[in-house]
């Protein structure tokens, strides 16, 4: 038995012994190359394309030219739900009869923004349809043209939605287009800025609708959205290539950094003409799991954001408005949006403007449910209780909606999930109800391609921070979150900076939040951070 | 269906003004059925993991640690008496001996602990945690067998209390709560724990006879009926028994004196006296293969002390100040608590440190410690415990320099720019 342990040993630290070896003498080799003033790169012991021979060989899809930035992610993890979205019928155009901008879809504004429009006025799309009085200068425009019909109101006369009751055919404002060519930056800004194209760009840090008097180092654009069931961004572009490219060259008279463009390497679909052959923009190919498509996983592998920078961001459907804007003079918010979830009978996607009111989506989706349980004496009793959440947005950032709501502002999708109020028996031990998980206790964790049922159950309670790793192997950044939302809860404004809260976003961290063993409102606790931050100024 | 059906623990529900009548009621239903809480705030699916699945694959992958420590507790028991000294002799006796042996340990462990927990949860209002689901599993493995059950308790409230309460539950202690309760039998009451009393089960050393109580001998009459052999009250122990561990062997003798008493493969398999989890280094190492299958603990942990034990058991080789020294460093692995604490007391995932280059740090130094404390302590044979604790007091400092390095390279490359 000693025999056998002992050369197994052996071998193990001969094999240490050689990679140490190696290691060092490569640094030697490096450091006398540099002595004889060669450049320390052409001299080496251990093989020098070693990286790309591990990482990347057959790996990049075919369509990736050589020369292209890219990235190959390992950390994250694909939810695969059922209920994606079918084009099997095609993309149908959809119209309603009510749209409607929510003001809380902007983090930052004011609870009562001022509304232009009286009730009853009639406004085209692209008019000013409201404004935030402590940044009066970014205009809100309607989506569609139309009457305002009414201001939903919340809690302390907070507006929830301003809804237009849309006319059948849409008229469109009409713009005094600048010369791009001439036109000077402030007065692009200041022409955007009234429009109502401008909240379609948003900023790092804090992530909220960008500070027009703030210089962006750069502008990233992402053309792929890796969030369970969203939409390919490569259906809504079909057609407009020529506005999105007007979009590109737009964006980049913003700003001296470049415009970069994040782009889908993952090899299962090739991107549209209109990403891959993109002019007078940096190309980068990202390859891995969600959340590969998000733009601030794309900003920190091309150009980290540092304290006191900007960056500015747009996904594909804000590229389109602006390109659309000054390619053919109108405000046209029209994109492809998947109607998913396995409640639905006919998951698809359909062509709409933004706001639009998903009622007659889902009228054949039963909301509300009656069961029939016991009350506390025993006596039979029907209680109303909801079996079905509407999400806007995708199940990990999305917001819940009713089921005559309205989609949000920045959101392409639509889903229903079914409520998982259900007490199950030893479902913590044996687990009967599926849920996507890359935990290996559990045996699905061993068929990643397996594709479950969503439901909303939380799968536990929240507790205290017990298990670390966990939320680094799911974010490919190089952050440390859990110290990151220890930093946040104790207030510690300098160590929040320190670690890198200016470069996230909620959609960064929505996956640590899914996979927490303790349950932690992980993006809860960061956008609270990210308000503290902004506060402070 | 009764207590698998959800409609009748709801009838019995005590009403949230009794503290803790509800919190018991509380902590014993969510032990039965996952609560129907959905997810508001944030995401709107989550995934399936939560704390107490993760506690329970560390107390599964304790199990087989259990069954071959409790049956070794029974043949230990026989071999001071001389008598069915091969491993499979007498298979029911031992069985019994070991079984009376660990469950009131158990059962006095999860009660006391689990005691404190559930007041502490009612008081300050939140619902039981499911740290001490672990805790209660590790207590009795790295006590004496026979350790004297007032003593555990004490033992138990001093940890529970002032080690966790204190800091605040589950998720903040700082050390870890089964090797407190260990230290504080260790230094309180070092005389009572020190000698073959209580390492060996069911004996009286003062008389030199074995000391079979009615939780034996209630099994005799089952035991005729089958034809076995049975628990003969008033034999008298050998009087060359010496139950000596093969550490103090080696302290004292080097690897020669290990090997005359006991072979590789007893110490591997686990034939030796010792605590109930650390003998069988088989059991643990298939304890190991279920945490590293399942991910639940931390192979960088395990991996790093495993080299820190190797580097520092070479160096000591190369250094042979004593026999001890000179016991070649693969097999120290063999000897004393080394695997069980490198599988399930360094891997404690609240106490350890949290980055992944700190658990390698971590990992190496309980290894180095740990090796110097057990071969230049002339005091006490084994160092893990005492390794441990010193570790978890500086795991949150190695966090926090990784961490500090992390805002330094963020700092730079703003800088940079």
């Amino acid at each position: 038995m000693t025999l056998s342990t002992g050369l197994i040993f052996g071998i193990i630290f001969i094999l240490m012994f050689i990679v140490v070896m190696a290691t060092i003498s490569e640094g030697l080799v490096k450091i006398a190359a540099k002595h004889q003033g060669q450049n320390p790169e052409n001299y080496g012991v251990l093989p020098n394309d070693l990286p790309s021979m591990l990482n990347r060989g057959e790996g990049s899809p075919n369509y990736v030219s050589q020369g292209d930035h890219f990235v190959d992610l390992k950390k994250g993890f694909d939810i695969n739900l059922l209920g994606a979205a079918s084009l099997e019928h095609g993309i149908e155009q959809v119209h309603a009869s009510t749209y409607a901008l929510k003001p809380k879809d902007f983090m930052g504004m004011m609870p009562i923004p001022k509304v232009v429009v009286e009730e009853g006025g009639t406004l085209k799309a692209g008019d000013v349809l409201f404004y935030d009085k402590k940044r009066p200068e970014i205009k809100y425009a309607a989506p569609v043209s139309g009457e305002m019909l009414k201001i939903q109101r919340g809690d302390k006369r907070s507006i929830n939605e301003v809804v237009i009751l849309a006319d059948k055919e849409i008229e469109y404002r009409e713009y005094n287009l600048p010369d791009l060519n001439t036109v000077s930056r402030e007065d692009l800004v200041a022409f955007l800025l009234d429009s109502g194209a401008w909240p379609f760009i948003r900023q790092r840090p804090f992530d909220i609708v960008a500070e027009h008097e703030q210089l962006p180092k750069s502008i990233f654009v992402t053309t792929f959205d890796t969030a369970p069931l969203a939409p390919s961004f490569n259906l809504t572009v079909q057609g407009k290539e020529a506005e999105f490219q007007k979009g590109l060259d737009v964006l980049a008279k913003l700003t001296e950094g470049g415009v970069h463009l994040g782009l889908d390497g993952r090899g299962t679909s090739s991107p549209s003409e209109a990403f891959s052959n993109a002019t007078g923009v940096q190309k980068h190919w990202f390859n891995g799991p969600h959340p590969a498509g998000n733009v601030g996983i794309h900003m920190h592998h091309v150009d980290p954001l540092n304290s006191g920078e900007t960056i500015w961001h747009l996904d594909v459907h804000g590229v389109l408005v602006i390109g659309t804007l000054f390619a053919k003079g109108i405000f046209d918010t029209e994109r492809v949006i998947a109607l998913t979830g396995y409640e639905m009978t006919n998951p698809r996607y359909v062509k709409a403007r933004q706001g639009i009111c998903i009622e007659k989506f889902v009228t054949d989706i039963k909301f509300q449910e009656q069961t029939a349980t016991t009350d506390k004496e025993g006596k039979p009793v029907n209680i109303n209780r909801k079996a079905v959440r509407l999400i806007s947005g995708d199940p990990l950032t999305g917001k819940e909606i009713e089921p005559n709501g309205y989609l949000g502002f920045f959101d392409d999708q639509m889903m229903t999930v079914e409520e998982g109020d259900y007490y199950e028996l030893f479902g913590w031990l044996i687990p009967r109800a599926g849920h996507p998980t890359q935990n290996r206790t559990f045996p699905g964790a061993f068929a990643p391609s397996a594709v479950y049922k969503a439901d909303t159950q939380q799968n536990g309670e929240h507790r205290a921070f017990v298990v670390s790793g966990e939320y680094e192997s799911v974010l490919p950044m190089d952050i440390y979150p859990q110290y990151l939302l220890r930093a946040i809860q104790a207030n510690d404004f300098e160590k929040m900076e320190g670690l890198g809260i200016l470069e996230l976003g909620e959609e960064d961290v929505a996956l640590c939040e899914y996979v927490c063993t303790s349950k932690h409102p992980v993006q809860k606790t960061l956008r609270q951070g990210l308000d503290m931050l902004r506060e402070q100024g | 269906m009764g207590l698998f059906d959800v409609d009748f623990w709801k009838k019995i529900e005590p009403s949230k003004d009794k503290k803790f009548a509800h919190g018991l009621y509380d902590g014993v239903f969510t032990l039965f059925f996952k609560p129907n809480e959905v997810n508001h705030a944030g995401t709107h699916i989550k995934g399936p993991m939560d704390l107490k699945r993760l506690m329970i694959h560390v107390v599964i992958a304790l199990q087989v640690c259990y069954l071959i420590g409790s049956y070794n507790i029974g043949h230990q028991h026989f071999l001071a008496l001389g008598e069915h000294t091969g491993v499979l002799d007498a298979v029911h006796l031992k069985l019994v001996i070991g079984l009376m042996s660990i469950l009131p340990l158990f059962i006095v462990s999860n009660l006391v602990g689990l005691g404190i927990e559930f007041y502490f949860a009612s008081q300050k209002g939140h619902p039981i945690e499911e740290g001490y689901l672990v805790t209660g599993a590790l207590i009795p493995l790295i006590m004496p067998p026979d350790v004297p059950l007032w003593m555990l308790s004490l033992s138990i409230i001093f940890a529970v209390l002032l080690a966790k309460e204190a800091f605040g539950g589950t998720g903040m202690n700082v050390v870890n709560i089964a090797l407190m309760a260990r230290a504080f039998i260790f230094f309180a009451y070092p005389t009572e724990i020190s000698g073959d009393g209580p390492w060996v089960s069911a004996i009286d050393l003062d008389n030199g006879v074995v000391d079979y109580s009615f939780l034996h001998t209630m099994f005799n009459g089952l035991f005729e009926s089958f034809g076995w052999s049975t628990f003969i009250s008033g034999q008298p122990l050998l009087e060359s028994f010496t139950g000596a561990t093969p550490l103090v062997l080696a302290r004292t003798g080097g690897w020669e004196a290990v090997t005359e008493v006991y072979s590789s493969t007893a110490m591997f398999v686990g034939g030796i006296p010792g605590c109930v989890g650390e003998t069988s280094k088989l059991a643990i190492i298939m304890g190991i293969a279920i945490l590293l299958l399942t991910r639940v603990a931390s192979w960088r942990i395990m991996f790093s002390m495993a080299l820190g034990v190797a580097v520092t058991g070479m160096l000591f080789n190369v250094w042979g100040f004593n026999a001890y020294m000179d016991v070649p460093w693969y097999n120290h692995f063999l000897m004393g608590g080394l695997m069980f604490a490198l599988a399930f007391m360094a891997t404690d995932p609240v106490t350890a440190c949290g980055t992944n280059t700190g658990k390698w740090i971590y990992g190496f130094l309980i290894g180095f410690f740990g090796m110097v404390i057990r071969v230049m302590n002339p005091a006490y044979a084994e160092g893990w415990m005492l390794a441990i604790l010193l570790m978890n007091v500086f795991a949150p400092t190695i966090d926090f320099y990784v961490v500090d390095a992390n805002i330094n390279r963020r700092l730079k490359r703003a800088k940079a720019k």
